[in-house]
């Protein structure tokens, strides 16, 4: 299953619980201000290596860009996808779920 | 200050695209500037995410609005304290942030820096001197 994220990790709880009932191995798309989750040095980091062991974890190029994050802030082991990426983990995945 | 000029703080703990609050309160600034008032902003929490440097919406067709942060220093509005514990807990630093002056007339017009970082006690004992707080 893709579970999508587009909260702010350091104002809503959507990152947490995504975390808490994505089973292992699932896809976990970070977009819009949830994009600000995948940015190294952060106090939420911990727990974005963490998921990474668990979990394949995407961030979307378009949102990084519009908020000033170069790729080399970024977490190791998250991967940058387009909006065309954004379609592919849709379209390969049974299900998807938007944790708003 | 006398003559009913109030000292004004907006308050901005939002992040810039994904909601609405960052640009509708940047552009109550600008507004609220035509009156003459003491006027300051704070950015707290995912506030300091409206400052980063280098944000390109090209590719997302949103509507970059970082480069009016530049003209707030031609509104007199040169007074944006930035807490320090809100941009560590983002892995930040004031090199991440835009590089916001405005001119002094009081001092031959030399260009200064806008952006100023505080501590939270700073920043509690800056907004015990306003008389008016506007959050967004």
């Amino acid at each position: 299953m893709l579970h999508t994220v587009n909260k702010s990790p350091f104002e809503k709880n959507s990152l947490d619980t995504c975390l808490r009932l994505a089973k292992s191995g699932s896809e976990i798309l970070l977009l819009e201000d949830g994009v600000y989750a995948a940015v190294k040095g952060t106090v939420v980091e911990q727990k974005m290596l963490q998921a990474l062991s668990d979990y394949s974890v995407y961030a979307l190029g378009p949102d990084l860009k519009a908020r000033g994050i170069e790729e080399d802030r970024l977490i190791d082991g998250i991967e940058v996808v387009g909006y065309d990426g954004f379609v592919d983990l849709a379209a390969s995945s049974d299900r998807v779920q938007s944790w708003l | 200050m006398g003559n009913g000029v109030k000292k004004f703080m907006y308050v901005n703990r939002r992040a810039p695209y994904g909601t609405i609050y960052a640009l509708e309160g940047l552009e109550v600034v600008l507004i609220g500037a035509a009156f003459d008032q003491d006027v300051c902003m704070a950015f707290v929490d995912d506030g300091v995410f409206q400052l980063q440097k280098g944000q390109d919406t090209a590719e997302s067709n949103m509507k970059n609005f970082s480069p009016t942060y530049r003209a707030l220093g031609d509104y007199d509005v040169n007074k944006l304290y930035v807490e320090k514990e809100s941009l560590e807990q983002r892995g930040m630093s004031e090199d991440d942030l835009l590089a916001l002056t405005y001119e002094d007339e009081d001092d031959d017009y030399k260009e200064k820096p806008s952006i100023r970082i505080v501590n939270r006690e700073e920043l509690a004992d800056l907004m015990e001197q306003q008389d008016i707080i506007l959050n967004y």
